[in-house]
């Protein structure tokens, strides 16, 4: 029988190799890989798929000893097949059904590869010669047919599977970032190819939307005043420093907000424009709203699949720590050195949770370190917002130097660069646990940061009322020049009309929204040199420096003082959501600055991972990437929010300039809805609408949604804390379980006492039984039944003083508990003295493996 | 696997066949699969060989080779991962991960910086954290218990192939 077996399974296995081998040779004599597609599908699919059936040469070849080896086969069916009988039938259904159980289990099985080719062999012959058979006469070939089909379409996913990663940009680069170092820094290009993505998007949207029609169906330039250079500038105006201040020609272009028109419907499609551009302004807050808590949902989904995490600290930095992907051996060097020191951290760690701290000189501390801080960035807000007032005024002198002219800039980038290292120099009076301490230092540096731009816009702010109090004085201008200019031409021809103005000549109100779009926009230029600057200088030239001065230098340059720079991940990551923060802010009174981000993101994939892998070494102390992400996630949402509120309050409050953009003339910027509701659609959208803009709908309407929040979070406060319980539950469970193994310090002691009595029998039972299964055990292979019989025996040793009566109550109790919870643990399976009888050996009962 | 192939007879071209259809005996000692570039910075690359090896001194024939990269790969199931990452760290193949193992493995881990107290600390942390029932040493079902709570288990031993 077995002998039989064996043989004719490695007859399989030759057979299955020979072909195998057989038709690689034959297509790739020359170690041609391009041909070997083919052959390795055959090889691939057999492994790793194990359920197609290439019906080529291997096919025939089967059929032909199939025959043969149909001995091997547990079927006891000759080859007639076309009179079985009913449970004939049933029976091989069944057959079938286990065998293709048993090939789609292969892969979990650790059996030895020659093992599993036999094995799985076998099994795809049976299922291949009797699945047909199953169907009877024309429904045996419909039935094979389906079968063929539904493996076709699991390839065809497959392949559709692999083509779509391949399709997914810079995957390679982010790879080779990652393998050099390490998964955090890797997750900083992630979120920059994410934030790529979403502003990829939102150009989209506003290029199709907004830019292409005006330019397409709009005015062409030089047609109206608003789209054409005032004759004073027209001298200057193709300069190149007026260009880099975005006057002169870009300031009139359909990058602005001032180039739009505001006539309601433009070309032959009727595109209202007006109403087109204020949608997409919102829909860009909307789309990124989404966006954003779209992927904080993932990753909180992730985030709590995890479970619990601080039980098991040690082990797992134990068995866990050392990155298989790794092959550069500096990287190596660096993985040992973090784990060494993630090592000492946490043996710290324990150390100090049994110090005992001076808790009132560590508060005072952190106090006077919070009142520092709180200072700095106090002084740093103040700062900004003088200097702001002061390029107001420089703007109206008329000789300044470059150094007024972008004083605002330089200000800000030197608060950048030098507030936080002196935040992490205070900071370390605080004293905190590393991870907390980052959090708070990105915390201080957020706020900085908010800080400054929220001054900016103040200032901001400032200027546009003085332009708006402008407006009115040149809207009378205006108003006279083109009355008197009538008048003159109409002097001298009575009867025909009078020539229009030339457009470079009619005197300008001062745009505020253009000068608003213009002023994001040189910040967020200026921030982009900024940031190549520092990489180009910080990085690339002290990475030459140290490797070419080394060698003339008294100290040694690379462990030393400069030596190479290490990838600031945070700073990295908070640069570009603030950045993201300036685009949204700016993005509907300059809806070209999506477009000139979008090159800034791109160009900056390429450059930074250049940057990294040519002059960056890998971080000394590993950052750990997983927990952090939402952190970031949630830093985004509050800057979107925050951006929102300056253009929700401009659109509503401030009346947009008479002469320029698409909504001039109006009132305020929402009018153009109540126009195109009233004008475009029928009578009774108009009614609705009023209908519902009624407070006495609105109201109600807010009190339900706040009711709902309400109701929510007291849901989701609940299924928190009945997480709590359960892992509190399964917490105390084990630490009994370790309890009555190790002290028996929680047992009963009438309990105790019954122990006692039993122990001598059940420790001379058991022992003997123990030697035995170690000795059957030890010469075996690699078989998966040994490892619960092994967790027996463990069972059984300690076990053998006698618990087997104390715990049978006890052990119930926990037994039945877990698989009640729902939680996957290993203690239903292994085997326990499942309501065993007072008097029975434990060790003996638990002998059977019961996986 | 026609890759596979290909590197296994890169590593020593004289031993190696290029077509195996009279199924021949041929085994690759240990030294030469240790440093491929993949293995090369692994610590525990011995271990992986060994537990792969089906004659137990560290040979590989072409089927274990296979074999080992397809654990290691991206589609191998949790529970093959831990059934072989429990034979890599059990360097006395007892079928017990026991104080002496642990030790090894962290000398290992951080090539012998931590100090013989800190050493002794961590191992007992691990043993008190992990140990279920309770005998000193981690049988496969702490060791699986443990693992499969890990959030970083899968990513880490991950291979592209």
């Amino acid at each position: 029988g077995s002998q039989q077996n064996r043989a004719s399974r490695r007859k399989n296995y030759q057979r299955k190799n020979r072909d195998g081998k057989n038709a690689r040779e034959e297509r790739s004599q020359k170690k041609d890989r391009g041909k070997t597609a083919p052959t390795k599908d055959q090889k691939e699919s057999e492994n790793k798929e194990k359920k197609t059936t290439k019906r080529g040469k291997e096919g025939e070849n089967k059929q032909k000893k199939d025959r043969k080896n149909s001995t091997s086969s547990a079927s006891s069916n000759s080859s007639d097949e076309e009179s079985l009988s009913e449970e004939e039938l049933a029976m091989l259904k069944e057959q079938v059904e286990q065998k293709k159980k048993l090939i789609s289990t292969m892969r979990n099985k650790p059996w030895r590869m020659v093992k599993k080719l036999s094995v799985l062999r076998e099994a795809q012959d049976f299922v291949e010669k009797f699945e047909g058979a199953l169907g009877k006469g024309k429904g045996k070939k419909l039935y094979a047919y389906k079968m063929m089909m539904a493996k076709k379409w699991v390839k065809f996913k497959r392949d559709f599977e692999n083509f779509k990663t391949q399709c997914i940009p810079w995957e390679m680069k982010i790879k080779e970032v990652e393998s050099h170092f390490g998964s955090s820094v890797a997750s900083y290009f992630i979120f920059l190819r994410w934030m790529y993505g979403v502003n990829l998007v939102l150009f989209g949207l506003i290029f199709g939307l907004v830019i292409i029609p005006e330019v397409l169906m709009g005015m062409p330039y030089g047609s109206m005043p608003r789209k054409t250079v005032p004759r004073a500038e027209q001298a200057t105006a193709m300069d190149f420093s007026v260009l880099w201040d975005f006057e002169g020609y870009i300031k009139y272009s359909a990058l602005f907000y001032g180039y739009y028109n505001n006539q309601r419907t433009i070309g032959w499609l009727k595109y209202r424009l007006p109403m087109a551009y204020f949608m997409v302004g919102i829909s860009v807050f909307g789309y990124s709203l989404m966006v954003v808590i779209r992927s904080m949902a993932r990753n909180a989904n992730q985030n709590t699949a995890d479970g619990d995490d601080d039980n098991f600290i040690f082990s797992w930095k134990m068995f866990t720590s050392w990155d298989y992907l790794i092959g550069n051996p500096e990287t190596a060097d660096n993985k040992f050195a973090s784990i060494t020191t993630s090592f000492k951290e946490s043996i710290v760690d324990e150390q100090e949770s049994n110090k005992d701290e001076n808790i009132h000189l560590r508060r005072f501390l952190r106090v006077l370190a919070n009142v520092l801080i709180i200072c700095c960035l106090c002084g740093s807000g103040y700062l900004i917002y003088f200097v702001v007032k002061r390029s107001q005024t420089f703007s109206k002198m008329q000789n300044v130097g470059w150094y007024e002219r972008n004083e605002v800039e330089i200000v800000m980038s030197l608060l950048g660069m030098f507030c936080p290292p002196l935040f992490e120099t205070i900071a370390a009076l605080e004293n905190y646990h590393p991870r907390i301490g980052l959090k708070w230092q990105l915390g201080r540096i957020f706020a900085l940061f908010l800080g400054n731009l929220y001054t900016f816009l103040l200032a901001l702010m400032d200027d546009v009322n003085e332009k708006l109090a402008e407006e009115d004085v040149v809207k009378n201008i205006t108003h006279w020049t083109l009355l008197g200019h009538h008048n003159s031409s109409a002097g001298n021809d009575s009867t025909a009309t009078p020539p229009p103005l030339d457009p470079a000549d009619v005197p300008r109100g001062p745009c505020w929204e253009t000068t608003v779009g213009i002023e994001f926009v040189r910040l967020t230029v200026s921030d982009i040199l900024v940031t190549y600057i520092t990489i180009l200088v910080g990085d690339f030239i002290r990475a030459c420096f140290v490797r070419f001065v080394n060698y003339c230098w008294c100290w040694d340059l690379e462990a030393g003082f400069p030596s190479y720079a290490e990838f600031d991940i945070s700073g990295n990551v908070l640069g570009l959501i603030f950045n993201q923060g300036m685009i949204w802010m700016g993005s509907f009174y300059a809806p070209g600055l999506v477009g000139i981000n979008v090159l800034r993101l791109l160009t900056s994939m390429y450059f930074q991972c250049w940057a990294v892998m040519s002059s960056n070494v890998p971080h000394a102390r590993v950052f750990k990437a997983s927990k952090s992400n939402n952190f970031y996630m949630g830093l985004l949402l509050l800057i979107l929010f925050l951006s929102l509120l300056p253009v929700a309050y401009t659109i509503m409050s401030l009346p947009p300039s008479f002469d320029c953009g698409p909504f001039s003339g109006k009132k305020r910027m929402y009018d153009v809805i109540q126009e195109t509701i009233e004008l475009d659609f029928p009578l009774f959208v108009a009614k609705i609408f009023s209908y519902m803009a009624n407070p006495g709908l609105i109201i109600p309407a807010i009190l339900l949604m706040v009711l709902a929040i309400y109701y929510l979070n007291a849901v989701s406060e609940a299924y928190q804390r009945a997480n709590a319980e359960l892992r509190k539950k399964m917490q105390m469970l084990r630490e009994e379980e370790k309890n009555k193994r190790n002290n028996k310090a929680s047992t009963n002691p009438m309990l105790q006492d019954l122990e006692d009595l039993l122990t001598p029998s059940t420790k001379t039972e058991s022992a003997p039984k123990q030697a035995e299964d170690k000795k059957i055990e030890s010469p075996n292979g690699t078989s998966p039944a040994r490892k619960p019989g092994r967790g027996a025996v463990l069972d059984g040793s300690p076990m053998a003083s006698g618990r087997g009566a104390a715990c049978t109550l006890p052990s119930q109790v926990f037994v039945t508990q877990p698989p009640t919870l729902g939680v996957r643990a290993p203690y239903p399976g292994q085997p326990r003295p499942w309501g065993h009888p007072l008097g029975a050996v434990p060790g003996r009962g638990r002998g059977q493996p019961c996986y | 696997v026609y890759r596979l192939h290909g590197r296994y007879h890169e590593m020593a071209p004289n031993v190696v066949p290029m077509d195996y259809t009279k199924d021949p005996d041929v085994k690759l000692p240990m030294q030469l699969i240790i440093n491929m570039p993949e293995l090369k910075e692994n610590p525990f690359k011995e271990r992986i060989v060994a537990s792969f090896s089906e004659d137990g001194e560290g040979s590989l024939s072409f089927n274990d080779f296979v074999d080992m990269f397809s654990v290691l790969s991206e589609m191998a199931p949790r529970e093959l991962k831990a059934i072989y990452a429990f034979k890599i760290y059990d360097f006395n193949t007892d079928n017990f991960i026991c104080k002496a193992d642990l030790e090894e493995t962290l000398n290992k881990l951080t090539r012998e910086e931590l100090t013989e107290e800190e050493i002794t600390l961590v191992c007992e942390k691990v043993i008190e954290e992990a140990d279920m029932d309770g005998d000193g040493k981690l049988g496969f079902a702490d060791f699986e218990n443990m693992i499969s709570k890990a959030p970083d288990f899968l990513r880490y031993y991950f291979k592209k192939r």
